[in-house]
């Protein structure tokens, strides 16, 4: 008798495959919209707005073109006076009859993007990890209520807090500012921060900083040379939440920011008046914006995959 | 190295008192052991002493320097974890190194002095090994290691064995054992397993319930222990309770349980009226047809060398350790003998044990030792 067959605990070899069918199935259906953006993002604009739509197509760059550039329409005998067009994003734009006016503000929106999620997310991190660690060894009074307050900050929808906060940062000068925006997300994530790190903080025994302590070291020494290298899982899966977050955010970035601060998600819906419906620039700053995430959440999966499951793997 | 003094050192978390008014010397390279079950403040002592918790009352001198209200860092102190506490990410050079880090030692010095601790322990093939992949006897050796490269004042060790299962339990038991010989080191050993207690302590301190019952060499604790307590909970099987009421006095010789006349040691106190419990090592019972304490064999446990016979009798089931080769049958009536110049007398209200001839007997005999 063949014991494999009728393992209880090893699936057959038939659902195997059943079960596999399905997940690619999900997959497929869920990657759709994201395959077409991208697809999108490499049409011409006429390709884009085609029926039947063209899932076959001739890729080009003009999308990426529209995005970085503003251009200005000209008269044909005027384009026939320039020298000759020097490069792709040149030629195409002439066969438009328009001729690029100067770049475009997608790259500085994309930076203050860049600088406000990051710099949000390291300082929640940094706070977050520095609290949770109080909270995780030392005795806090109202220690309960206090953890409780801080997770209540989150539980208002934006709109709820929005004007206040819009008020108070005008009256501040916080308005359209990196800080501002760095200052509120910041104040946004440090909860989930505190509430993600306490869990894992408070898996790494306390014997570690104990032993440390005896060996010679301060409780800061303890904590960045033992409790930090231990906490490297739960800040990096920490940071990853935040940090999606922060790049993500519609709300506040429409509200708050709107000129030098203006962040990538107000700023690229924008790009569809200058110049009739251009589709495939919306979606080339579309696939760019999905670009750091998708590299720092590939960087951090292993442990972003043992952060979402901890205390199921950690002893 | 140094003495460590304990001086009616006391500590509360809340209403609840872990430990109250502990008095104790630990004498300088003496091997101490704080024996107890689980809750009953050995750890606390040992945390107060270590710095990880400060007393609520009461002072600590190591080496006569009062170190009370001193941070951990500064007492010079080793700690050897129950679970080790070995810093994951590091491998095992760098954990017994740790220590020598804190105190700005140059490196070269820091991998002579790991080397010669390794040596010593014999795991310098293990030096360059992750700490996560390694057998429990060896995450024991490098704790200690870890503990000794910095020769402190003196080793703290909580329940280190622990986690490690029997068989290598005697064997880490005698190297802990052989390592105190060799180094000398003032150490202070928490356990609730007797077995390690009596192995490895010069002296060893009985507590419960945050009290130390009984402070003294494991031939005195095991031999006339101070409390019933104590004499329940060391020896396995532990000490059998005969129960009665009498009036004693000073100079007693015999005591009546049930009518049958049981010679003791001679009673060197007037203890008056009471309730008492005569207390009987299961080796202090032999059997004898002529005794008039009798009973029934209820069953047999073989351990070889000895046998442990359980015999319901009036008074309760006693436990005798008699040799292997005596045949006994379950059922069977037996006659109980004791080895009158070895029983203890308690007193049942207060459990402390009565003074008798054994006790002087002892003293006597120290003296002349």
């Amino acid at each position: 008798m063949s014991a494999a067959a009728h393992s209880v605990i090893e699936p057959s070899a038939a659902s195997k495959r059943v079960a596999g069918a399905i997940v690619i199935l999900y997959a497929v259906i869920t990657m759709i919209p994201l395959f077409w953006i991208i697809a999108t993002s490499f049409k011409t604009p006429p390709d884009s707005i085609a029926y039947p739509p063209k899932v076959v197509f001739t890729p080009s760059i003009e999308g990426y073109c529209n995005l970085f550039t503003t251009r200005t329409r000209q008269t044909a005998e005027y384009i026939q006076s320039l020298p000759p067009a020097t490069n792709f994003c040149d030629e195409t734009t002439r066969k438009r009859n328009m001729v690029i006016a100067g770049p475009s503000n997608f790259l500085p929106r994309f930076i203050n993007s860049l600088v406000i999620a990051f710099g949000s997310t390291f300082c929640a991190v940094l706070l977050g990890t520095l609290t949770a660690y109080g909270f995780s060894r030392f005795k806090v009074p109202l220690a309960d209520d206090l953890l409780f307050f801080i997770l209540s900050t989150r539980m208002m929808p934006p709109i709820a807090v929005a004007i206040p906060i819009y008020l108070m940062y005008r009256e501040l000068g916080l308005s359209d500012t990196a800080l501002g925006m760095i200052l509120l997300y910041t104040a946004v994530n440090v909860s989930l921060a505190v509430w993600l790190l306490k869990g894992f903080i408070d898996e790494i025994p306390r014997e570690y900083e104990e032993a440390a302590m005896i060996d010679g070291y301060s409780r800061l020494q303890a904590f960045r040379k033992v409790v930090l290298p231990q906490a490297t899982t739960g800040i990096a899966a920490t940071a990853i939440f935040c940090l999606i977050f922060a790049w993500n955010e519609y709300a506040f970035a429409a509200l708050l920011t709107s000129g030098t601060a203006q962040t990538a998600p107000p700023f690229i819906p924008t790009i569809i008046g200058e110049g009739g419906q251009d589709w495939p620039a919306v979606a080339a700053g579309t696939t760019i914006f999905l670009v750091p995430i998708l590299v720092f959440t590939i960087l951090l999966r292993k442990q972003l995959l043992r952060g979402i499951t901890f205390g199921a793997v950690r002893k | 190295m140094a003495e460590i003094r304990v001086e009616q050192l006391r500590k509360e978390f809340g209403s609840f008192t872990a430990v109250q008014n502990s008095n104790f010397v630990v004498e300088d390279g003496e091997f101490f052991v704080m024996l107890g079950p689980s809750g009953c403040g050995k750890t606390t002592t040992l945390r107060m002493i270590a710095g990880l918790e400060l007393p609520t009352s009461g002072r600590i001198l190591l080496g006569g320097e009062d170190v009370s209200q001193r941070r951990a860092r500064e007492r010079d102190i080793a700690f050897v974890f129950q679970l080790f506490a070995l810093y994951p990410h590091m491998n095992v050079r760098r954990n017994i190194g740790f220590p020598l880090l804190a105190q700005g030692m140059a490196t070269a010095e820091i991998r002579t002095q790991v080397e010669e601790v390794a040596r010593l322990l014999r795991i310098d093939h293990l030096l360059d090994k992750p700490v996560s992949g390694l057998a429990g006897g060896d995450r024991q050796r490098v704790a200690l290691g870890r503990a000794i490269v910095r020769r402190p004042k003196c080793f703290l060790m909580d329940e280190p064995l622990g986690t490690l299962d029997a068989e290598f339990r005697d064997l880490m038991v005698h190297e802990l054992r052989e390592l105190h010989n060799r180094i000398h080191a003032t150490t202070v050993y928490v356990t609730h397993d007797q077995h390690e207690a009596m192995a490895m302590a010069d002296k060893i301190a009985v507590m419960n319930h945050g009290v130390i019952e009984q402070f003294g060499t494991p031939q005195e604790i095991y031999d006339r222990p101070a409390t019933m307590f104590v004499a329940d909970f060391i020896g396995s099987p532990p000490m059998n309770f005969l129960r009665f009421g009498a009036h004693l006095r000073k100079g007693d010789r015999k005591v009546g349980v049930r009518g049958a006349e049981i010679v003791i040691p001679e009673l060197r106190e007037d203890a008056g009226e009471a309730d008492y419990a005569l207390g009987i090592r299961p080796e202090h019972i032999r059997f004898d047809d002529g005794s008039t304490l009798r009973g029934a064999v209820y069953g047999a446990e073989y351990l070889g060398t000895t046998q442990i016979v359980a015999v319901e009798t009036a008074e309760g089931m006693l436990k005798a350790r008699v040799p292997a080769d005596q045949t006994v049958k379950v059922g069977e009536q037996v006659g109980l003998a004791l080895n009158g110049a070895r029983l203890s007398l308690f007193d049942r209200a207060s459990g402390r044990a009565l003074r008798t001839a054994l006790h002087d007997e002892a003293l006597r005999r120290h003296a002349h030792g």
